[in-house]
Order: C-alpha cells, then sequence, then structure tokens
C-alpha cells in the first residue's frame, strides 16, 4: 500500500516535472512510470508513513489555510524589517505546549511558528513542547508558569490539529 | 506597458527588498537566533515573490502563445514549494545545533530551555 502511494506520487511528480505546454509523448510516460516504480521500491518505507494526507478534506483545509499563514508571514516580515531598521529587541526563549498529537502536525506548526511574527522554533522534547526564541517578549507571559500559546502562534495550533490528526 | 509587466516589476521590488532587508538585518541583529529571525523569514518572503514573478511571467507568455514557457512556470512553482518548506526546517537545525552547543541568547530575559536542561 506504501508502496502505491509512493509510486502515484512519484508519478504525479514526474509528470508535473515534464510538462512543456503540449501533451506528453508515449515514450516519456512510459520512462516516467518505469523511473517512479523504482523510487517506489527505494523510498516506500521513508516517505509515507500513514494516509492521513490521502483524505481530501485535510488538502481542503491545507488550501484554506495558505491565505491565513501568507498574511501573518507578511506581518512577519514588515515587523522583522522594523526590528532591523530599529533595533528594538528583547529576546528569550520560551516553553509552550501546544498539545498535538502527531509528529506531521508537530511539524507544520514548527514550520509556521518558525516563518510568522517574531518567532522561531529552537527545540522540542519527548511530551511534543516546543521552545520559541521570541524576538520581543512580553513580559506579562513570564508570570504564567504553563505558557499561554495565544500571544505566540495564534491559532496555529487549531489548524495544525486540523491538517494533521 | 501592460499593466502585468507593472505587476512583474512590483513582485521583483518587493521580492529585492525584503532579501536586501534579510543581509542588513544580518550585520545589525546581536546573535545567532535574531540573525536566524532575518535570514529565515525576510529571505523564505523575498524568494517567494521573487518565484511567483518568474511564474506569472511563465504563465502570461505560455497565454501569448509560447507553450515551452508552462515548462518555466512549472519548475519555479517546484522551488518555490522546495524553499517553503525546507528554509524553516534549516533554520530549526541551525538553532538547535546552536544551543546544544552552549551559544546563549544575547540579552535574553528568559530562557526555559536551559532550565529544562539543568
Amino acid at each position: 500500500m506504501a508502496f502505491i502511494a509512493t509510486t502515484v506520487f512519484c508519478f504525479i511528480v514526474w509528470l508535473l516535472l515534464t510538462a512543456s505546454g503540449s501533451p506528453w509523448g508515449t515514450d516519456e510516460i512510459l520512462a516516467g512510470a518505469i523511473f517512479s516504480v523504482i523510487g517506489g521500491i527505494i523510498a516506500r518505507k521513508i516517505l509515507i508513513k500513514d494516509f492521513k494526507l490521502a483524505n481530501p478534506k485535510r488538502w481542503a483545509m491545507l488550501l484554506a489555510y495558505i491565505p491565513r499563514f501568507f498574511y501573518e508571514m507578511a506581518k512577519a516580515n514588515v515587523d522583522v524589517a522594523y526590528r532591523v531598521i530599529t533595533g528594538k529587541i528583547n529576546p528569550g526563549i520560551v516553553k509552550i505546549s501546544p498539545g498535538l498529537k502527531s509528529d506531521l502536525s508537530l511539524t507544520i506548526l514548527a514550520n509556521s511558528i518558525t516563518l510568522t511574527p517574531g518567532t522561531l522554533s529552537v527545540d522540542t522534547d519527548e511530551e511534543r513542547n516546543l521552545y520559541v526564541h521570541w524576538i520581543n517578549v512580553d513580559e506579562k507571559i513570564l508570570e504564567e508558569m504553563p505558557r499561554p500559546c495565544e500571544p505566540i502562534c495564534a491559532s496555529f495550533p487549531k489548524w495544525a490539529r486540523r491538517i494533521g490528526e | 506597458m501592460e499593466w502585468i509587466e507593472w505587476l512583474l516589476y512590483i513582485f521583483l521590488g518587493i521580492g529585492v527588498a525584503f532579501n536586501f532587508l534579510a543581509s542588513i538585518g544580518l550585520l545589525r541583529f546581536p546573535d545567532v537566533y535574531t540573525r536566524l529571525h532575518a535570514g529565515t523569514k525576510c529571505t523564505t518572503f523575498g524568494s517567494i515573490f521573487l518565484s511567483l514573478a518568474v511564474i506569472i511571467y511563465g504563465l502570461w507568455k505560455y497565454y501569448d502563445g509560447e507553450k515551452y514557457m508552462l515548462t518555466l512556470s512549472i519548475h519555479a512553482f517546484f522551488a518555490l514549494i522546495a524553499i517553503i518548506l525546507t528554509n524553516p526546517t534549516g533554520a530549526h537545525a541551525i538553532a538547535r545545533a546552536a544551543h546544544r552547543s552552549g551559544v546563549k541568547p544575547a540579552r535574553a530575559v528568559v530562557d526555559d530551555l536551559e532550565e529544562e536542561r539543568k
């Protein structure tokens, strides 16, 4: 099953990479099929671990996530530009517990955190807590010990949960 | 000039401006972590706009009748996805390695990871 999924994935990527405005030739498709079967044999235990992402509902969620994510990213860049020019920083490493259950959603969350306002994920541990380097620490947060997620990553844990769990 | 050329110039301008800001950030920030902030966010954002300009140019030429330009668009799109996925991962790996080898965040008000290690 993992072999078939990997092969289909490789074949789709091949077709997209060799698209040239005119339909594919038979020899092109044949070569693509052979090479994707080879790729599927080699990578079947690495590339695809489970079949959650075969669900079209998750693709819709991912598409719905992109504009939101892009908006946050634009904000992040204006923020960094401001800090580059004025040099106002107040950094620190903060631990947050987003409470995610799968590695996929944790990856999505960590990558989103890195690309959004003023935060950079540094490390994780066994309980899937994230250590986030925050460029402008809000002093109010330092008083609470299980740090609140809200000011650091907005609603991203919710989205990561919808896409990856 | 057509409006699409204006769009291309605007996208290229935004991309170059943010890549420039990223390199200024590398010079101005005090330590590894804050430099990574500049080095990941701004370069990713700038590169997204540069590749979007290439994609739009390819689609425009394709629409004008040069069919082979579709290849340019699709390949630029793949490069874009690769950049978005690998850039934050690389930054994460660098930050983690820096913290493991004992680099303290400069002027830090709090360091939960250090306390966890003790």
